[in-house]
Parts: C-alpha cells; structure tokens; sequence
C-alpha cells in the first residue's frame, strides 16, 4: 500500500448506515487466499455487492451511482470481528481515504492506521446528521482536516473535532509508518533485552 | 495496587512514544497462512530479517482440507498460501510445523498445549482468537499484518495501552452450562462492541472451577464482545496443565517459573476502570439467534422483539433475523437443523470432544444431520483416540476428520450451503462466515450433540440424567 500523505480531505460520500458491520462482510474469507495486498478492493463488500452468480445487486450502496466518494460512512461498531488486515486493504484498494462511524473496533481502527486510511469517530447524533445529510442530497461534502482534527458536514456546516493520537498524526501527514520508527529504534530493544529477559 | 495486567504489561514496556503508543515487547510471535505472507514481503522489500527468529511459530491452520492431507491440497490458491509459509518459515529460519506434523494445528489449540503458551508472557498473532491464550495468565491478542511485520522486524510492537476491566462470576454453574455458554451469556449481556478498548481478567467462582480448557474457550471469545484481549490468573489448575508439557520448563527451570508464576494475580486493592459482576445460577445452555455473537439467549427463551430494541440498531436487527430466516418473538426449540461443526480454536480440545462423546455415546445421529467432527490438533486427534472416544463417535455414526480451523470460516471445502442452518460450537454467527448464505447458530458442544442427535434445536439437559 503507497505510503500517501494525508493532510485535508473534502469528499462526497458512501453512506452505509448499518451497525455492528463486521469485517467478514468487508472481506469475506474465501477471498483471503491471496499472498500479496493487491486486488482487495474489488471484492470489498462482496456478498452485499454481487448475487450467486456474480451479478451487481444494484440496491446495494457501492452499485448505486449516485453514490462515490472517498470517505465511507458505517453505523456504530464498525470493523468488528476478525483480525483480518485483508478489510483495510479492501477499503483502500476501493479508493476510500476515511471511514467515519461513531464507534470502531480497536483492531481493525489500527490497521486502517497503518494503510494510511483515517478512522473518524463521531458522536453518534453527528453521524445520524450525517447520514441525513447525503439522504436529502447525495452530492453533499464532507471535509476531512487531520491538522486540525475536525470533521464538517458542508450540507449543514457542523463540525465536530475529532481524536488521534499526535504520534499517529505525525505518521499519516508525513507517510511514515511504524516499521521504520521501530527499526530505528534497534539498540533500545536490545539493552531492555539484556536486562529484562531471565 | 496494580492488576495482573498492567503487571505484565508494563513489565514488557520497552519505551514509551511521546503522546502516542506504547512499544511493547513481545515473548511470543505465531504466525498462520493467511495473515503473514503480506508481512514476509514486507520484510523482503525492506531488505531484512526477522530479528529474533527463535520466538516466532509457523503453522498452517485456516486453508487446510480436513481429509486426504497426504495429498496436495486441491484448491490451487490454498495450496499455495499453505506451500508460502512454509517457504518463508524456510528462508527466514523460522520454526514450522506443516500439515501432518504432530504438532500442527490451530494455532490457539497448539500452543498451549505444547507449552508454547506460558503464564507472564506477551503473545500475539495475526489472528482475534489470540486472546484465547490468556486464559494460560498471558497477555495476548490479535494484530493486523502489518503489526505482525514490525513484530517480524523488532519482536516488538506499537500500543496504545488498554483500558482494564474485570468481569466476574460469581456462583456456580447449573447442569449443563459450559464455558461456551459462559461467554455467549457475558456477550450477550456486553454486547458485541461493548468491552472495546479495554484488557478484560476473568474472575469469580465459577472462573476459578472451570478447566484449564474452559477458561481457554471463554478467553478465546473476549473479542467477541470488542476486547482486545481476555485473561485469567494462572493457579494450580494452570500449573497442572502446563507440566509436563513438551516446551514446559522441566527440573529447576520448572521450579524457578512456578515461583514466578504464583506471583501473577492482581492485587487485592488493584483498580480496573470497569467492574461488571454476573452469577452463574442466571446462565443456562446458550444459542444465538443472529448474525453476530452478541445475538445470543437462553436455549428456552424466545428471540427479542422489534421493539425491546434500540431504535437506531432495528434497521440492522430485522437484516439480521431476515437472513437468519428467524421472527421476532419465536423459540428456537424444536427448529430442523441441518449441520453440526464440532471444533475450531474455541470448542476444539479434548475436553469438549469428551462432552459431545458422554452425549452421543449409546446413540445414533440423526439421519438428516451432515456431522463435522474436526479435532483442533493432532495432538487433540491422538487423545480422542487414546481415550477411545473415535469408537464412540463412531458407532454413533459420526466420522473424526482431520484437524484444522475448517468450517469455522470455511477457507477450505467444509462449507455450509446457502439457506442451511448450521449448529455450530465455533466463534462467529456473520452472514457467510461458513459459506456464502450459510445461516449459523453457535452453541456448546453439549447443545451440538443433542441437535445431532435430533435433528433439531434441543435442550442438552433433556439427555442428561
């Protein structure tokens, strides 16, 4: 996944505004076989977004073309279930850059950290505005600004700021990623090594 | 003042990230087929090594056929996720324990009873079911692949720190009632988001009574309700399972560890940012009737109506009892089912094989039930054996398979078809989690049994005497 900066996003959305949306149905397991990162996002939501037979169900959000955008909108607990790193990279491999819900599951929240996609948390009448919002007018913004940490509906121009940790912000504005803290970090790990290991 | 977790917690801080995440050490990597090979790459792309290969652990577990493993796997994208990690493990020196290998198996099912799996540890996986392996007093959880990669690279990871939460229960179990159905009631009662963000230790009577498997059930579920790990205090019952074991410390390295064992609880003036009490005498065998596991009840209860739910979560409700082909208000009892699963890394070691056995033995399956029998190991496997209890299956008409996660997720042929209803005793109710359209119901061992036996919904304790 390229390591994109990110700094102010202002998108239209897709709005999916069901709870509880676990990450087998972000990615469900038999598309998990593969060995690298690509070609994810085209069975994103593959069983909401295709029948049997491989047809578009065209009521389903992500096959309604009046709906695109960057930024994805999920109901509360969103991302819960498997560990599966597989969702993240579905959800960037599709386009989006953010994902605003008023609650995420912890792992799936630092995997779409680490592919440079923003979980945004809100409260949850913000989210019920939001969700409004695009279904009184379905080419409304939203922007997204990680310096200052603040969401706004554009429609109804409120805005909520929102939380990430400074070290993690640094991190996604400046598209370097944990690997590359930890490797420099070698001589710490050892000295604690020596002196904590029995 | 502190709890067992922020004892081991901290006790593994290597440095702390100013205003953001902790790095943590960590004792143990284990890595499967499906999460580690983007992780490999990564550490080829960069040009590196793992870099303490000695605690990193291989197996395949979630593609793997549950027959004819002798033979290469069939499905050509499976085999060559399995025919990966093998070769990675290769190139990086990493140990590996491959299909058929004595010690292969699920990974949460192996390690522990490998003696892996040790009290005071750090573990974690590619994998939600690493929090199964707290219950062995270790703090242990699920990563993401590129986690797993910086553990690859620095056997250490970025975190922020949980919040701590102590669930107990008190009492004691009536006839019947499991550890499954322990942590189907507490899920139900948590909701599936409703421990996130927070390290939960298990505690209580009935905590304490359960066996070194049933405590390895009930952590294994903890992410089921949102928490990023679940653990229990190691005591004597932990210290019996542990000895022995193949990589269990032997002469006075055991002697040195035991002491250092028994110092692994809370102390009695810890504070945990949550406290929630439950009693064991209000639980009774559990099923779930939606498509998450928070959606679960008393096997004799009726499902909960449209209106008894939040407003904001009934759109998803009905979606959910539409897909189940379930309504509002009715009783499980009695519904056809039309297959079992016994196994994966929640209900597939030895003991929960005896319970189904102690159901099924004397009996006949029911002709319109297809049964998967899947031991979580082949360690699991030569015990069922030993024990005699593949006779019992088998006069019963149930046929033992080989090991593997299998119908849990259905990443090899062991899939439930669409519209079927499966009784299953693994750890995920969502739409399509045992095949595209498959319709599930989770449940003990002993409730799997009873609708084995009778084609239906039963209450377990109706068999037992």
């Amino acid at each position: 996944m390229a390591k994109e900066k990110f700094n102010i996003l202002t998108s239209t959305c897709v709005p999916l505004p069901l709870e509880n949306i676990d990450t087998d149905q972000i990615i469900p397991a038999r598309f998990l076989k593969a060995t690298t990162k690509e070609g994810f996002g085209d069975n994103l939501f593959r069983d909401w977004r295709y029948d049997k037979k491989g047809e578009k169900i065209a009521t389903f959000v992500l096959n309604d073309p009046t709906y695109s955008g960057k930024i994805l909108i999920g109901g509360k607990n969103f991302g819960s279930g498997s560990s599966r790193e597989h969702a993240a990279w579905a959800i960037a491999g599709y386009g989006f850059r953010v994902v605003i819900s008023s609650f995420f599951a912890d792992i799936f929240k630092n995997n779409a950290l680490n592919n440079f996609v923003l979980p945004v948390v809100v409260s949850e009448p913000f989210l019920a505005e939001l969700f409004a919002s695009i279904g009184e007018d379905a080419q409304m913004q939203v922007e997204v600004n990680l310096p200052a940490q603040t969401v706004k509906n554009l429609k109804t121009g409120k805005r909520e700021k929102f939380q990430i940790n400074t070290y993690k912000k640094h991190c996604l504005e400046n598209g370097l990623d944990d690997i590359d803290f930890l490797l420099s970090n070698k001589e710490k790990i050892e000295a604690w090594e020596k002196e904590s290991l029995r | 003042m502190n709890t067992l977790f922020d004892k081991l917690w901290d006790a593994h801080v290597v440095a702390k990230v100013e205003d953001g995440p902790t790095q943590l050490y960590i004792d143990r990597l284990y890595c499967h087929e499906v999460t580690s090979p983007q992780a490999f790459a990564g550490m080829r792309a960069r040009d590196i090594q793992c870099f303490r290969p000695k605690n990193i652990y291989c197996m395949p577990d979630h593609n793997t056929p549950t027959h004819d493993q002798d033979k290469p796997i069939e499905d050509e994208i499976s085999r060559k996720q399995v025919d990966t990690l093998a070769k990675n493990a290769a190139d990086f020196g990493l140990t590996h324990y491959g299909m058929l290998d004595p010690k292969n198996g699920i990974i949460h099912v192996v390690g522990p009873e490998t003696g892996l799996t040790l009290p005071g540890m750090t573990i974690v996986c590619g994998d939600s079911h690493t929090s199964t392996h707290g219950a062995m007093g270790a703090v242990a959880f699920g990563i993401g692949t590129s986690e797993v990669e910086m553990v690859m690279a620095s056997q250490c990871i970025l975190q922020q720190k949980p919040k701590s939460m102590r669930i107990t229960v008190d009492g004691k179990l009536g006839k019947g009632v499991t550890a499954k159905d322990i942590a189907l009631y507490i899920i139900a009662k948590m909701t599936t988001g409703g421990a996130t963000g927070y390290f939960v230790e298990y505690a209580g009577e009935a905590i304490r009574n359960l066996s070194m498997e049933g405590r390895l059930t009930l952590c294994n579920l903890s992410i089921e309700m949102g928490a990023r790990g679940g653990m229990i205090a190691p005591d004597e019952v932990t210290f019996e399972y542990i000895k022995g074991r193949e990589f269990a410390p032997k002469g006075e390295a055991w002697d040195k560890a035991l002491a250092y064992w028994k110092t692994l609880k809370s102390d009695a003036t810890a504070t945990f940012d949550k406290e929630i009490v439950f009693h064991a005498e209000d639980i009774e065998p559990m099923i779930t009737y939606g498509t998450n596991p928070g959606m679960g009840m008393g096997i004799t209860q009726h499902i909960p109506t449209l209106e008894s739910q939040p407003e904001a979560g009934r759109i998803s409700y009905s979606k959910s009892l539409e897909y189940m082909g379930f309504a509002p208000g009715e009783q499980l009892l009695g519904k056809n089912i039309d297959y079992v699963f016994i196994g994966s890394c929640t209900n597939g070691r030895i003991e929960d094989f005896r319970a189904f056995a102690e159901m099924v033995k004397g009996k006949k399956k029911a002709a319109n039930v297809v049964a998967w029998v899947v031991p979580g190991s082949w360690l699991v496997d030569a015990e069922i054996r030993e024990e005699g209890l593949d006779k019992i299956f088998e006069a019963a008409g149930f046929a033992i398979r080989q090991p593997g996660c299998s119908a849990c997720l259905a990443m090899n042929d062991d899939k439930v078809p669409a519209g079927k209803y499966a009784v299953s005793t693994s750890n995920r109710n969502f739409e399509g989690r045992q095949g595209p359209g498959s319709r599930t119901l989770l449940v003990s061992p002993l409730v799997a049994a009873a609708a084995a036996l009778t084609g239906k919904v039963t209450d377990p304790r109706d068999f037992l005497s």
